[in-house]
């Protein structure tokens, strides 16, 4: 398989803080790969000393198979669309676009032809005249990209940039982006800290937190079967509780919380045994509610658990409502409620019953200074 | 009184003191100087109106060849204020860390603790025939005899452009600051060298601050007058020096404020071609640099 970009080993040292702490990996030629961590993880860094900006400490950084070290940032032949776009403001949308190939010294006619080329690639044909500040959010986006696009970048390199728009927007340039992305055919290297931005685009994503990849892998994979508590956590909603080990066996673990509740759990991590600290994750959408107290009291044993409590808070978001449910041992649980049936018209107060299956809580050994939100 | 006059009296208050200082410091001044230029004297205190001062200037070939000659080396001096101004402005504003910042913009506001007078005779002990520079050479064999090296063009272009460099620094630094980082790092991205990326990006996006630099420059350099005539002696031929005579050695009042209107007049019209040449109108290099 050829690789557009491949990163071997990748360190980098500020002083004694260091920031991307040997990072590998290998992008395949024309897929949409996403580095998605919280904000000073470090993601930002190695974007940097991909487009040449910033030296590695240790590592080599090769695209299409040579090692692009020695090369100033002019010379690499990958493209930054940068977090606040840093169009041009003194050029028109024209000569923004032609300002690369002006610089590879082309001729003037091919030059034309080619920014009116992509132009169109990119849906805005008609722009070629407007002053940057005559365009709305979403076009100076394409025309950041169209000015990239325009070079032919073995890869392009996205730094949040959608992270200033507002909300109704990005999601259409999420659809966008990975659209351009498939019509183009290039390699994106996209960074974010928003995970559906990661999820919705990707073909891999990999997890960064304190300078290192937690996992990487396709977005499915990511949400269903995280590695890591911190992947764990980060991406996408989760329940978290804080417990400790009762006993286990080959299909699962029994977790006691500090509030007393009882789980039975899957096991993810072999090395996990009887009486170690553990953070157990439920997501709130494999919690089934039911209406009333049923039988009362909470039950963790064979293949379910169960816990009865009231809601204290109905959270309405369009697609699903989520409800915060107060425990009688005083947790607090996020569960989301099923579109329409006998469950949709839950009101404060009222008493229901949550189950959800041994498969669906993942326990992960607690790490130090692990976070999750 | 209603709220609306309120408004009115308090907007009127808080303009009254700059609307006096306009009118009695500016305007008032220079209709008098121009009343002044268009009195022509026909016998001992008879006076006619006419433009006989403003012929006289024509006239008399050395009047209008000093005139070009200030507005002239006032350009080169614009000119090489820019060149030494901008590297120091580039730095200041992109390269240094905070605290070099500060430290730097202390040590370009210095030297305006010192009247520009005290300054000009710290160039004449350096640069004088018993001077600092002199007396180096000598000893260190370089030159046989005493050098003078005051009273010529090149020392006053150098005193002029230390003079006033200060005032391309600022503007040039506050508008350099003003741009994002990220641009010039994208100039590189895309593919350009260092002098493309300073040639088509960092002087586009700079022009109001060196345009209002410039103005400012040029004017305090065409209007100047310790320094040309401390350093460039009696004969440096500069046109404040002109107006001067006519006022105080000839008496000729009438001459003189023809020649005051003359260098208004002559360096406005320099500043508005140097604007319509660069592209630029004053409201925008105005608004841009103060940014």
């Amino acid at each position: 398989m050829a690789y557009d970009l491949e990163c071997e080993r990748v360190r980098k040292r500020f002083g004694a803080f260091v920031a991307v702490d040997g990072v590998s990996f290998r992008i395949p030629r024309g897929s949409f790969f996403s580095i998605l961590g919280p904000s000073g993880c470090g993601k930002t860094t190695l974007l940097r000393m991909i487009a040449g900006f910033e030296t590695p400490s240790e590592g080599d950084i090769l695209i299409k198979g040579r090692s692009v070290l020695a090369l100033p940032p002019n010379r690499r032949n990958v493209k930054l669309v940068f977090q606040h776009l840093a169009l041009f403001p003194m050029m028109n949308v024209e000569e923004n676009i032609a300002y690369g190939l002006r610089c590879k010294g082309m001729a003037k006619g091919e030059i034309a032809r080619r920014t009116a080329d992509v132009l169109e690639r990119v849906g805005l044909p008609d722009a070629r005249r407007k002053d940057i500040g005559q365009l709305s959010g979403g076009q100076k986006q394409r025309i950041a990209i169209a000015r990239c696009m325009v070079l032919d970048p073995d890869v392009l390199l996205l730094d949040e940039p959608l992270g200033a728009l507002d909300l109704k927007l990005r999601e259409h340039m999420k659809i966008e982006l990975k659209m351009l992305q498939s019509r183009f055919g290039t390699t994106f290297l996209y960074i974010t800290h928003d995970q559906s931005e990661a999820l919705v685009m990707s073909d891999r994503v990999a997890v960064m937190n304190d300078g290192r990849f937690e996992q990487v892998g396709e977005p499915r994979e990511l949400y269903h079967h995280p590695k890591t508590a911190f992947v764990a956590g980060f991406v996408g909603d989760s329940n978290r509780w804080p417990g400790r080990v009762l006993d286990r066996d080959p299909a699962g673990m029994r977790v006691e919380t500090r509030s007393g509740l009882i789980f039975i759990a899957d096991v993810t991590d072999g090395g996990i045994g009887k009486g170690d600290a553990v953070d157990v994750f439920v997501r709130p959408e494999s919690i089934a509610v039911t209406r009333g107290e049923g039988a009362g009291g909470q039950d963790a044993s064979g293949e379910t658990n169960r816990r009865t409590g009231r809601i204290e808070g109905v959270l309405f978001n369009g697609a699903n409502t989520r409800i915060l449910v107060r425990t009688s041992t005083g947790d607090q649980i996020e569960a989301d409620l099923p579109q329409g049936g006998a469950e949709a018209n839950l009101g404060n107060g009222d008493p229901v019953t949550l189950t959800w299956k041994r498969t669906g809580a993942k326990c992960f050994a607690r790490a130090g200074g692990t976070q999750a939100r | 009184m209603t709220r609306q006059h309120v408004r009115r009296l308090t907007l009127f208050m808080l303009l009254a003191p700059f609307l006096l200082w306009i009118l009695l410091m500016i305007v008032l001044p220079h209709l008098g100087i121009f009343a002044l230029s268009l009195r022509e004297k026909v016998a001992p205190l008879v006076y006619t109106i006419g433009p006989k001062n403003y012929l006289d200037f024509l006239r008399e070939p050395i009047y209008w060849n000093t005139l070009l000659r200030t507005a002239s080396i006032s350009i080169l001096v614009t000119a090489l204020t820019f060149l030494v101004g901008f590297p120091i402005a580039y730095y200041i504003a992109k390269i240094a860390g905070r605290r070099v910042k500060g430290a730097l913009f202390l040590a370009c506001l210095i030297p305006l603790w010192v009247s520009d007078l005290v300054r000009a005779y710290g160039w004449m002990i350096l640069l004088r025939e018993t001077g600092v520079v002199s007396s180096v050479l000598q000893w260190t064999g370089i030159v046989d005899g005493p050098v003078e090296l005051l009273y010529n063009d090149a020392t006053v272009v150098v005193g002029l452009v230390y003079t006033v460099v200060l005032f391309m620094i600022v503007p040039l630094a506050s508008t350099l600051e003003g741009m994002d980082d990220s641009l010039i790092e994208a100039g590189y991205n895309l593919g350009g060298s260092g002098f493309t990326v300073m040639r088509r990006i960092v002087i586009p996006y700079a022009m109001p601050g060196i345009v209002a630099g410039s103005i400012i420059v040029f004017m305090l350099t065409a209007g100047s007058y310790l320094t040309p005539i401390l350093l460039g002696g009696k004969n440096s031929m500069w046109f404040t020096e002109q107006i001067y005579e006519q006022f105080i050695t000839r008496f000729n009042w009438e001459s003189g404020a023809t020649f005051g209107i003359l260098l208004l007049l002559f360096t406005s019209l320099t500043v508005w071609l140097g604007l319509r040449l660069s592209g630029q109108s004053l409201a925008t290099t105005v608004a841009r640099s103060e940014a």
